[in-house]
């Protein structure tokens, strides 16, 4: 019997704020232990939350790019339970009436594009970090630095059919998160977060299985991994007859596996309840209005764009817009006037490439002189091969690439009348090549090439000299 | 009279004319305190070197002719439910022994910002949670005026140190009538404002819907100094209100020619205390002599009250109190035996039977497949409590009933029983469920010589028609005598 997996995906992203959700507090990551802390975050007797409007911006502004419902009246609860990393006893979330419900991503998958839903969006403070010292675990400590930073948890249907569509999935949440500017989508810092809900049916049926939670994938492989062996898991427990348990399982990166983590779990009543010390979100039209005005183009949108007004392949399109700030540094590019598959070519190549190899703080090239670089070549001011000289040079100085090309003498012979002269030399002093030329082997052509290339110190026009070389070579 | 008895109003009249200095009030209030508190167990904690320099400052002040206001070099005692920066705060539970807050509260700061001195932390129920005082982790508080008996509570250290002299002027939380039972059994004003009009910022919370900051007093002016001290939005706390604040001193006229006033009939059931009701009635006559017109109406709602009280606030007191968990401050009891082991040492031992029956039954209200049957349930009906008051102050000014069903009984009368227990907070309950304002003034002495209040409820955020009234009604009254401490 062929079983068929279902998936749902909750997804926690830490937004991007500069203070906490309910606090003035700094969000800034890797600081000394208990920094960031006040009297609220630390829950102190006494204290009360206030809400930091940027979180419900940024909330909002997820809420409208996954055409989501947006609530007019949004509440908090407090979810309660004991744990030393949550210091109230109780975390401010969402329970009834979140922020936004009901919307939806489409993803790719296998050349078409599938529609996964989402149930909800809400805002809630995270925990803090437990650090455990000591052989088994002797002492913990509590770090508190993260406790109150504002969490968005986006909660999708059991709509995912595959491993591949989780990734996908997860994969279109980080592009949307990062072009909001809201989230900076690292999951191997935990600024990203997945866990899986995942049953499996018998192909063709209707009715769900028992599903069992998946925690513990911090990154794109690892989810898939993860959920790969649980379906096959799953799908074995129910071949032998057996039954699924609904629980928690671990993902062991290490081993590949998925843990139950049974014995240690009870179930959670939670208790939620209104959180008496904030009053409801009240979200007017004229509120959504300026979220919805300051929503940038998406990544698939650009990608569309790219590839039917500016005619770019899809892979192009892809590779550009896998960050923002590529895409951004392109389309300034063309702002200059520059062809989109120019640019394209400059951007995913040399400019790609620099990255990697010096590190983006190195970067000191701007568009507009990609796009001089890019003018010079079509000028055949310097050869393709001097550019790449120059545009390494403009991105490790910010000079100025005209300049670099004087300094450096990269400026390339185009006057034909200098190329004849330099190759009448060469043909002159070479007559035996001249011959073997002449005589059909055309390779040689290559050696006489080389030969202007280093007379000019690889200033010529490597096609100007290819087509007169040949011109005279056929001449005489 | 000696200065520890007196009014702040008058004080500030001594101060201004030079005639007295904040130095001699505040050692005046202190040798006082030095003299009987032995015998009524108001303090926690005193400051008597705080309170001095503050009281020399204050002094500086008055000689720059630079003075905050009418509170200036005035003696205040604090509940200790109120964060005090550098001051311990235990708020009367064992669990916060040795804490000690980095900050002031608001309602704290305020009184700082308008000069006023600090004598110490007052004695309470644990977590503000009893009717008498006697559930305070550390020892109970003696009614002044009869020392088996108690002053009331949960501020019941704040309302006996008025009556005591141990304070000119004390602040009190009150959440299901914490300050005007008290004040009743104590024979001083307190008032409970509208919910929202002073900051919680800083005050240990109980049940955060139902929490309200006010003053226990030796009169209704003393009361409108000190409300319009400690009013006002507070960015810190969200739930308070962006209402302005009425310069409440100024509009004590004493005219309530025209006024309607309600008497329902629910709070005067059949088998009230003649001992009770005779000086309550009393009061009620005195306002109608002053120009009141009086009403007999009816508030259904009202035999829900005390119900729906012990499911709202033990609920959001179960939460609220799951940080005293021996992590991060307070009280730690550690045993070799783990996390677990750790919370349950804490939380058996630093807290005391009351507050752990109220988090039981908190817990259970909220847990699952009870919620809608409990709190879900006990909401809906504050709506409907709270819609009856709107709808009766659109037909009366204010109501006016007694503050609590008897005066103040023996130590150990309640303990046993809880839900008689409960049912002292009967009258007071429901303007806490509603969020209005309610004061309670003393209004006569049981044969017993003990004193009994009356208490007046007013809609939300019109303080100012409150204690106008209940000025108008001292003026009729009179001179109310002073325990025999």
């Amino acid at each position: 019997m062929e079983y068929v997996p279902v998936i749902g995906l909750e997804v926690h992203a830490q937004l991007q704020t500069e203070s906490k959700i309910f606090c003035g507090c700094s969000t800034r990551f890797g600081q000394a232990p208990n920094v960031n802390t006040c009297p609220v975050c630390l829950g102190m007797p006494g204290v009360l939350p206030v809400l930091n409007k940027r979180v419900v911006d940024y909330t909002l502004m997820m809420g409208l790019a996954t055409h989501c419902r947006i609530a007019a009246e949004s509440v908090f609860a407090r979810k309660n339970y004991f744990y030393p990393d949550l210091p109230k006893g109780y975390q401010i979330s969402q329970y009834e009436r979140p922020i936004c419900e009901k919307g939806w991503v489409e993803i790719p998958v296998e050349g078409e594009r599938r529609k996964i839903r989402i149930t909800r969006i809400h805002m809630e403070e995270d925990a803090g970090k437990l650090v455990h010292e000591g052989r088994g675990g002797a002492a913990s400590l509590v770090d508190l630095n993260r406790a109150g930073v504002p969490l968005m948890e986006i909660v999708s249907e059991p709509d995912i059919r595959s491993p591949e569509e989780a990734r996908a999935y997860m994969q279109t949440l980080r592009d949307i998160v990062v072009y909001l500017g809201i989230c900076d989508g690292n999951m191997e810092e935990g600024s990203l977060r997945c866990d899986a809900n995942i049953s499996v049916m018998p192909a063709g049926s209707e009715i769900f299985g028992t599903r069992t939670e998946i925690k513990n994938m911090n990154s794109f492989r690892y989810l898939s991994q993860a959920l790969e062996y649980e379906i096959q898991r799953q799908t074995e427990v129910l071949e032998d007859g057996g039954r699924i348990i609904q629980e928690t399982r671990l993902f062991d990166s290490a081993k590949g596996v998925t843990v139950s983590m049974r014995g240690k779990e009870e179930a959670h009543d939670y208790r939620y309840f209104p959180e008496p010390d904030l009053v409801p979100i009240r979200i007017d039209p004229e509120w959504l209005d300026r979220i919805r005005a300051g929503i940038p183009e998406l990544r698939n949108e650009k990608i569309t764009r790219y590839a039917q007004d500016l005619g770019l392949p899809e892979y192009d399109a892809e590779v550009l817009t896998a960050e923002p700030g590529t895409a951004r540094f392109f389309e300034d590019i063309l702002a200059h006037g520059v062809e989109p598959k120019k640019a394209s070519n400059w951007v995913m190549g040399e400019y790609a490439r620099l990255l990697k190899d010096k590190g983006t703080e190195a970067a000191s090239i701007s568009p507009e002189q990609v796009a001089e670089v890019i003018r010079m070549v079509d000028a055949s001011t310097v050869s393709v091969s001097g550019a790449k000289q120059v545009f390494e040079e403009v991105f490790l100085t910010g000079k100025d690439p005209g300049a670099i090309v004087r300094e450096k003498g990269l400026a390339q012979v185009s006057d034909e009348g200098a190329i004849e002269e330099e190759i009448r030399a060469i043909l002159e002093a070479n007559p035996q090549q001249v011959q073997q030329y002449r005589d059909g082997q055309e390779k040689v052509l290559g050696y006489f090439i080389g030969q202007v290339m280093k007379a000019t110190k690889g200033r010529a026009n490597p096609r100007l000299v290819n087509e007169i070389l040949r011109k005279m070579l056929k001449g005489r | 009279m000696s200065l520890y008895y007196e009014t702040i109003h008058s004080l500030h009249e001594k101060l201004r004319e030079g005639t007295v200095t904040s130095t001699m009030i505040t050692q005046s209030v202190l040798d006082r305190i030095r003299e009987v508190d032995e015998k009524v167990h108001c303090y926690l904690t005193l400051t008597e070197e705080a309170a001095l320099e503050a009281a020399g400052q204050s002094d500086e002040r008055f000689r720059k002719g630079d003075v905050s206001g009418p509170l200036d070099g005035i003696p205040l005692g604090i509940k200790d439910i109120f964060l005090t920066e550098g001051v311990r705060t235990t708020a009367g539970s064992r669990i916060l022994e040795n804490f000690v807050p980095p900050f002031d509260g608001t309602p704290v700061s305020r009184l700082k910002k308008a000069g006023a001195v600090i004598t110490g932390k007052l004695n309470m129920d644990e977590f503000a949670m009893g009717s008498s005082n006697e559930n305070s982790g550390y020892f109970p508080t003696f009614n002044p005026w009869d020392r088996a008996l108690v002053p009331g509570g949960s501020s019941g250290g704040s309302a006996a140190a008025v009556a005591a002299g141990e304070a000119i002027a004390t602040l009190g939380t009150d959440t299901g009538g914490s300050i005007r039972q008290p004040a009743s059994h104590c024979g001083v004003v307190g008032l409970k404002p509208t919910y929202g009009r002073v900051s919680r910022y800083g005050v240990i919370a109980f049940a955060s819907s139902l929490d309200q900051v006010g003053p226990l007093t030796r009169d209704v002016r003393d009361c409108a100094i000190v409300l319009k001290a400690i009013a006002g939005h507070d960015p810190a706390d969200s739930t308070s209100a962006r209402v302005p604040v009425p310069d409440y001193p100024s509009l004590l006229t004493g005219d309530i020619s025209g006024m309607k006033i309600g008497l329902p009939e629910e709070y005067f059931p059949e088998g009230l205390d003649p001992e009770v009701e005779a000086p309550v009635r009393k009061a009620a006559e005195a306002l109608a002599k002053r120009g009141a017109s009086l009403v007999s109406v009816s508030l259904p709602s009202t035999r829900y009250a005390v119900a729906t009280y012990y499911i709202i606030a033990p609920a959001e007191a179960s939460s609220n109190l799951a940080r005293y968990d021996g992590v991060k401050y307070g009280v730690r009891l550690s045993d070799p035996g783990g996390l677990l082991e750790m919370y349950r040492q804490t939380r058996s031992k630093g807290f005391g039977p009351e507050v752990k029956r109220r988090i039981m039954l908190g817990t259970f209200a909220l847990s699952a497949g009870y919620y809608d049957a409990y709190y879900g349930k006990a909401q809906r009906v504050r709506t409907l409590i709270r819609r009856e008051f709107e709808e009766v102050f659109s037909r009366v000014d204010l109501l006016l009933s007694p503050s609590s069903p008897t005066p103040a009984f023996p130590l150990g009368d309640r303990l046993e029983d809880p839900l008689r227990m409960y049912m002292c907070d009967m009258f007071t309950i429901p303007a806490n469920i509603a969020g209005v304002a309610a004061v309670s003034l003393p209004c006569g002495l049981t044969p017993g010589n003990l004193p009994v209040g009356v208490q007046l409820i007013g809609p939300a955020f019109r303080e100012e028609i409150l204690l106008n009234a209940a000025y108008a009604y001292e003026g009729e009254r009179g001179e109310f005598p002073k325990c025999s401490l």
